[in-house]
């Protein structure tokens, strides 16, 4: 069986709607986060997938998966610093109950 | 003009040095320090004495020289003190015979007053202070004696009002004190309106205050042709104004029915009761009228003199009543100073001119002799003034006593002591004037000679009756800075204070001799009013009013002299014999109780009155008219502005702020919720492009 | 007369405002000292005005330049016998009663400041010779007195200060009003002017022309006369509320008793003369003829306030509202010597000096109790400031302790009282001597005030100083240096007058004799006036 880019697609929808999933359902901020990664990743994945199968001579988009993929760590590492200092707030991790931003 | 008419008018240009030097002594020393006692009793005296020699300088100008013998020696001298409109006001000094023998009286008299305030004021602290107000005291009068000018003569005559009053409330801190200040001052002060009404009439009609001017167009000058014209309730115009003097009088000289003043003035300290009571303020109302006597003889058809005649009698009469029954030795002289003033009042009404000043001069003398002797008393008997815990005081102060008995005697009459020379003139113009006013002041002659019988007989007869005041409760008198050393034994006083009795007694001896009839046909009368006729001489008064002094002398020693008080707690043996009437006589018929009830009830109830006018109807009002405002405002508000135009913009902000408020719902700050609306939209998103 | 003297002494204490307003807030000797300057060159400038000026001169120092031309409104300043007094009286309290109040702590700054702008209020009343500008300054007067009675007032400062500036705002509107009328008929706000067109008939001439306008345009009747009176009274109204003539004088006790020192000081001594200057200024000179017809309930009202103010004045227990109400009383003295001075009293022998009298007396009233009524009230806040009450009834016997202020005391009372040697006597008895003849039945009630306002103040005295000492006040301090340097001064104007009236009566009497000239001119409309 060979892999085809439909596969890869499928591969990555599934990655972001479990993340999605995640990220909607999860009352803990670090599960909403890993959600969010995971949701990050199928993006990526995408990126990779598209480059394989109609881009392979160019590089451009292999620079920007690995430009997204430092993001991502950025991205990461700031969430949970904002998850620290949101916790040591609330003593709480819980996204329910930070709603400051209430209107 | 000859020599001694420019002799006169040099001296009466110099007047105003009269009262200049005590008035330069009270300002020097009302910036003194309490503790220059020495220095500022120095100055007063000195002051005082300076006075004392100025007037003997300008009273023997005075005397009669040569043959000018109908002729009053009268010299003036007049300056302009401000201008208004077209004309000035002028002020002047005087000096004829009535202004030197009263300045020379006042300055003589204060002078020995003064040397016994030293010794009376000995232990007071704020002495200095007291000095000072003497002296102003004694410029006042002195000031009022001179002045040429009605107006003029009317400042010092209040200033002599001011001076009593901080004199009489000198011991501020008692409310006695404190009320019987503000009494004076007050009830003088009523008098004082009629005074002012009389000056502003004068002013008006003769377009001048000052009494004599060298035009001939003085007030006093005037008062003929003011005579002929018509006042008020069928007098003269001269009798309007000199009635409206008069009643200025009446509050200074203390005559019915404005003498109340006079006996609560005794709150003030002896040196003061003599200079109010002799020398100076209640002699002031006499001197006034003596002055203003043309206007009040302008007219003979007038009632005014009348009147001037029948208050003086009335109050000769009622007060020595009063002094019947006293028991506080200076409330004895003071109801006795405002019969002898009644005295000298009858005999101005009578038309004795000279008769009155006379008197004026004489009891001058001898009752500041019994006042600084009382004074003396209360000193020796360490500040008891209550005469049933006296007695026998004639053993213990030989001097004053025998100074006192001279005073005594003058007073009731006996010749040929001065009151009696100076009496007897009164009691022979009224006798030709009105003959019941003659029998009631025969009468209040009587009553004088008995209660001063009663006093000596109280006060030195006996035995001393002092120290037992366990034995009568513990009422205060005198003032309770001296009160340590009440139970000694009394002692004769320290000789400035005696001296001064001395000094004055040799005058009640003989002074009335000036006076009298066989003594070159009365020398006084010749030198006060050459110009006027002397009464004629009756035989029947001179003789009636030895026997009424010697019955009342009797009376007085038949009562109190033969048994004398045992105890100070014992009755008065009169008041067992005139039952009710002696506490009526002790009360003083009332007068005040009455004054209280009607007067001063009245005045305050009209303040109360004004003031509740002013809180409720005049700011009632107010009030009103700004509820009025507030409520028309409000109305406004509710319907103009609320309703109609507040109305409309808020129902525009309601709807806003609303919507607002719905909108704000979905930001319900969760971010999971942000992120499902998101999802559903893209979804959507997602299902329109591919359904489209 | 080069140099605009009068522009200076008004405004110099408007520059010390402004220098004081740029201070910072915590310089406070900086501020009390900039304000008191300032107030000072005011008033050596009034002492240089004084010293070049000529009683017989009429207005001088006249300064008169176009301001407003479309409203023909003048800058126009000027003074003469009648205001000379009541500058000189306002450079005088002025800068004592900011003295007074050396020792304020709080909100200095602003105190100083509104204290100034009151000061140039005052000085442009009495400077200014145009309504427009005139009436600025009068109503600049009301804005600092209100905020000083609001901010450093007593416990009902609020009640007090509304009061105080609703009632004389109100009182001010009518007059505004009347000049309103007069500017449509004469086109003019100039009060020398309008002086002239009253005396000369023109003003009435032109009302009539301006009342047959506003006839045949609305189509309603309209009578000249009436309209003068109504005029007249409106203006009165404005005038009497400020002297303050009975029943219009409620204000005042309150507005004082809630004043600090100094308010009250000013407010009696100064603000009230306003009033009564008014008078002088507006109401004789453009009304003539409407005062000389009401002037029975005129005399009465000035009765009434002599007599009424004194009686409302002995039933008090509040110390300055005592005080406040003699002040009542003093004013009428003042109202019956001016309303005397126009009467209509041919049978007079001598009339014009007998008026010359009333009327020098009354500007000279003004002048004495600006002088006694601004040492009682001074006297009032040196003990309120030591014992925080006001009562009577709570003090007694201070003499003991205070001997030196009770000396102070007793003399501002006897100035107040009337007593002869001091400067109250002097005016008394001049208004009396011109107002008995005249009109002999006000006069004579007016005796009965004079009694009264014996008994009250020595009252007050007996209360305050004598009787036994009230133990919780034995350890009061007397005076201090700048206390008694306040009342040093006032009292050297006490004696000052009362011993030598002669240059106070020389600045007055010309301009005395000049306004009773025009009433007595003019017997023909004074005849057809009178009913």
């Amino acid at each position: 069986m060979t892999l085809t880019l439909g596969h890869y697609l499928g591969m990555s929808a599934i990655l972001f709607a479990i993340g999605l999933a995640g990220a909607l359902t999860r009352r803990n901020a670090i599960n909403v986060l890993m959600s969010i990664e995971i949701m990050f990743n199928a993006g990526i994945l995408n990126l990779i997938a598209a480059w394989h199968f109609r881009y392979f001579e160019s590089l451009t988009p292999q620079l920007f998966a690995v430009f997204a993929v430092t993001i991502a760590a950025a991205e990461s590492a700031l969430g949970l610093a904002l998850v620290i200092a949101v916790y040591r707030h609330y003593r709480s991790v819980n996204v329910e109950e930070m709603t400051a931003l209430r209107g | 003009m000859s020599d001694h008419a420019q002799h006169l008018q040099q001296l009466a240009a110099q007047q105003w040095l009269i009262p200049f030097f005590p008035l330069v002594a009270a300002a020097i020393q009302s910036l003194l320090p309490r503790s220059a006692r020495r220095l500022s009793a120095t100055l007063t005296i000195l002051a005082m004495g300076m006075s004392c020699l100025l007037a003997a300088r300008a009273f023997w100008a005075t005397l009669p020289v040569g043959e000018q013998h109908d002729e009053v020696a009268r010299a003036f001298f007049n300056f302009t003190w401000f201008r208004f409109g077209t004309t000035a006001l002028e002020f002047g000094f005087i000096l004829d015979p009535l202004t030197a023998g009263m300045a020379l009286m006042v300055a003589f008299v204060g002078f020995w007053i003064f040397v016994n305030a030293t010794g009376y004021m000995a232990e007071d602290e704020n002495f200095t202070r007291f000095f000072c107000f003497l002296s102003l005291f004694a410029a006042s009068m002195l000031g009022l004696v001179v002045a040429n000018n009605l107006l003029l003569l009317f400042m010092c005559w209040e200033l002599v009002g001011l001076c009593s009053y901080l004199l009489i409330g000198f011991w501020y801190f008692k409310p006695s004190a404190a009320a019987a200040m503000k009494k004076a001052f007050i009830t003088t002060r009523v008098g004082d309106i009629g005074f002012f009404i009389g000056i502003l009439m004068l002013y008006q009609h003769t377009g001048t205050l000052t009494l004599y001017n060298a035009e001939g167009t003085g007030a006093l000058q005037q008062a003929g042709s003011l005579g002929q014209l018509a006042g008020w309730w069928g007098l003269s115009l001269a009798g309007t104004i000199a009635l409206m003097l008069f009643i200025g009088a009446m509050g200074k000289s203390a005559q019915f029915p404005l003498h109340v003043w006079l006996p609560d003035a005794m709150e003030g300290p002896t040196p003061v009761s003599a200079l109010i009571h002799a020398a100076t303020m209640v002699a002031a109302g006499v001197f006034m009228v003596g002055r203003m006597f043309a206007l009040f003889t302008a007219n003979a058809g007038d009632w005014v003199m009348d009147f001037v005649m029948w208050i003086g009698c009335i109050t000769a009469l009622f007060s020595a009543t009063i002094a019947v029954a006293q028991f506080d030795i200076k409330r004895v002289l003071a109801y006795s100073t405002c019969s002898q003033l009644g005295f000298m009042m009858m005999a101005l009404g009578a038309g004795g001119l000279v008769a009155g000043q006379f008197h004026l001069l004489t009891h001058a003398f001898f009752k500041a002799l019994l006042f600084l002797g009382s004074g003396c008393v209360i000193i020796g008997t360490h500040h008891e003034q209550d005469m049933r815990r006296m007695g026998g005081l004639r053993k213990y102060m030989p001097i004053t006593f025998w100074c006192y008995l001279v005073g005594m005697l003058a007073l009731a009459g006996v010749p040929p002591f001065a009151g009696f020379f100076s009496k007897d003139e009164i009691l022979v113009a009224t006798y030709h004037h009105n003959k019941l006013a003659w029998v009631l002041a025969t009468a209040a002659a009587f009553l004088t000679a008995f209660y001063m019988t009663r006093q000596m007989f109280m006060v030195f007869g006996g035995t001393w009756r002092g120290g037992q005041h366990d034995a009568h409760g513990n009422e205060t008198t005198g003032h309770d800075e001296h009160h340590g050393h009440a139970h000694h034994e009394p002692h004769e006083v320290s000789w400035n204070m005696w001296l001064p009795l001395v000094v004055l007694s040799v005058f009640a001896v003989f002074m009335g001799w000036l006076g009298t009839p066989w003594l070159a046909g009365n020398l006084f009368h010749h030198y006060l009013a050459p110009e006027m006729p002397a009464p004629e001489h009756a035989n029947i008064v001179v003789v009636l009013s030895v026997v009424v002094g010697a019955a009342g002398i009797l009376l007085g020693w038949l009562i109190y002299g033969r048994r004398p008080m045992q105890h100070a707690a014992e009755p008065d043996p009169l008041a067992g014999t005139l039952g009710g009437l002696f506490t009526v006589l002790n009360r003083k018929w009332y007068v005040d109780e009455l004054y209280e009830a009607t007067i001063v009830r009245a005045t305050q109830a009209l303040g109360t009155l004004f003031r509740a006018v002013d809180k409720l109807v005049v700011d009632g009002i107010l009030h009103a008219i700004a509820w009025i405002w507030w409520g028309v405002s409000q109305l406004f508000r509710w319907i103009g502005d609320e309703l109609i135009i507040n109305g409309g913009f808020d129902a525009g902000c309601e709807s806003v702020r609303g919507g607002g408020r719905l909108l704000a719902r979905l930001q319900n700050g969760r971010v999971q919720t942000y992120l499902r609306v998101m999802a559903l939209g893209a979804v959507v998103l997602v299902a329109i492009y591919f359904f489209r | 007369m080069n140099a605009p003297i009068l522009s200076l002494i008004t405004f110099a204490p408007f520059v010390g405002a402004l220098v004081v307003l740029a201070l910072p807030k915590e310089a406070d000797r900086a501020i009390k000292w900039v304000a008191l300057v300032s107030s000072l060159i005011s008033s050596v400038l009034a002492v240089i005005a004084l010293a070049q000026f000529d009683p017989a001169g009429g207005l001088q120092f006249v300064e008169r330049v176009r301001w407003i031309p479309a409203l023909n409104v003048d800058y126009h300043l000027g003074v003469d016998g009648l205001s000379m007094g009541m500058v000189l009286l306002t450079a005088l309290i002025t800068p004592l009663a900011l003295l007074a109040h050396w020792k304020l702590i709080e909100g200095v700054k602003l105190f100083f400041v509104l204290f100034l702008f009151l000061q140039v209020g005052m000085f442009g009343v009495f400077t200014a010779l145009n309504f427009f500008h005139w009436f600025i300054f009068w109503e600049i007067g009301l804005i600092p007195m209100f905020f000083l009675i609001r901010i450093w007032g007593a416990e009902e400062r609020h009640y007090a200060s509304l009061k105080f500036f609703l009632y004389t705002l109100a009182g001010s509107l009518g007059m505004l009003l009347a000049f309103a009328f007069i500017y449509l008929a004469t086109e003019n706000f100039d009060f020398v002017a309008l002086q002239q067109q009253a005396a000369s008939g023109e003003l009435r001439r032109a009302l009539g022309v301006l009342v047959t306008d506003i006839e045949r345009v609305t189509g309603s009747e309209w009578d000249v006369g009436t309209l003068l009176n109504v005029m007249f009274w409106a203006t009165f109204l404005g005038f009497a509320i400020k002297v303050p003539i009975w029943p219009f004088h409620t204000w005042l006790p309150d507005a004082h008793t809630q004043a600090p020192t100094g308010g009250s000081m000013v407010l009696a001594a100064i603000l009230l003369k306003m009033g009564v200057y008014g008078f002088l200024r507006i109401v004789l000179p453009i009304f003539p003829d409407q005062v000389v017809a009401n002037l029975t309930p005129l005399l009465l009202l000035a009765v009434a306030s002599v007599v009424l103010g004194a009686f409302a004045a002995l039933a008090q227990n509040d110390f300055k509202r005592l005080v406040a109400y003699s002040s009542v009383n003093h004013m009428g003295y003042a109202m019956l010597g001016i309303f005397a001075a126009v009467a209509f009293a041919p049978d007079v022998k001598d009339v014009v000096n007998e008026k010359a009298a009333a009327l020098n007396g009354a500007i000279l009233q003004m002048f004495n109790h600006g002088i006694s009524s601004a040492a009682l009230f001074f006297l009032v806040g040196v003990v309120y400031e030591r014992t925080h009450t006001r009562q009577l009834d709570e003090y007694g016997g201070l003499r003991k302790v205070l001997p030196i202020y009770a000396g102070v005391l007793g003399i501002s009372m006897f100035s107040s009282l009337g007593l002869p040697g001091l400067n109250g006597f002097v005016g008394e008895f001049l208004v009396f001597k011109g107002a008995f003849p005249v009109v002999p039945w006000a006069a004579m009630l007016s005796l009965i005030g004079l009694v009264v306002t014996a008994v009250f103040l020595l009252q007050m005295m007996q209360k305050v100083c004598f009787g036994p000492l009230n133990p919780r006040w034995a350890e009061l301090p007397d005076m201090t240096g700048r206390e008694l340097f306040i009342g040093a001064v006032l009292m050297l104007f006490m004696f000052g007058i009362g011993i030598y009236p002669q240059p106070m009566l020389a600045l007055s009497n010309d301009a005395a004799l000049w306004l009773i000239g025009m009433f007595e001119q003019r017997p023909d409309a004074v005849l057809t006036m009178v009913p």
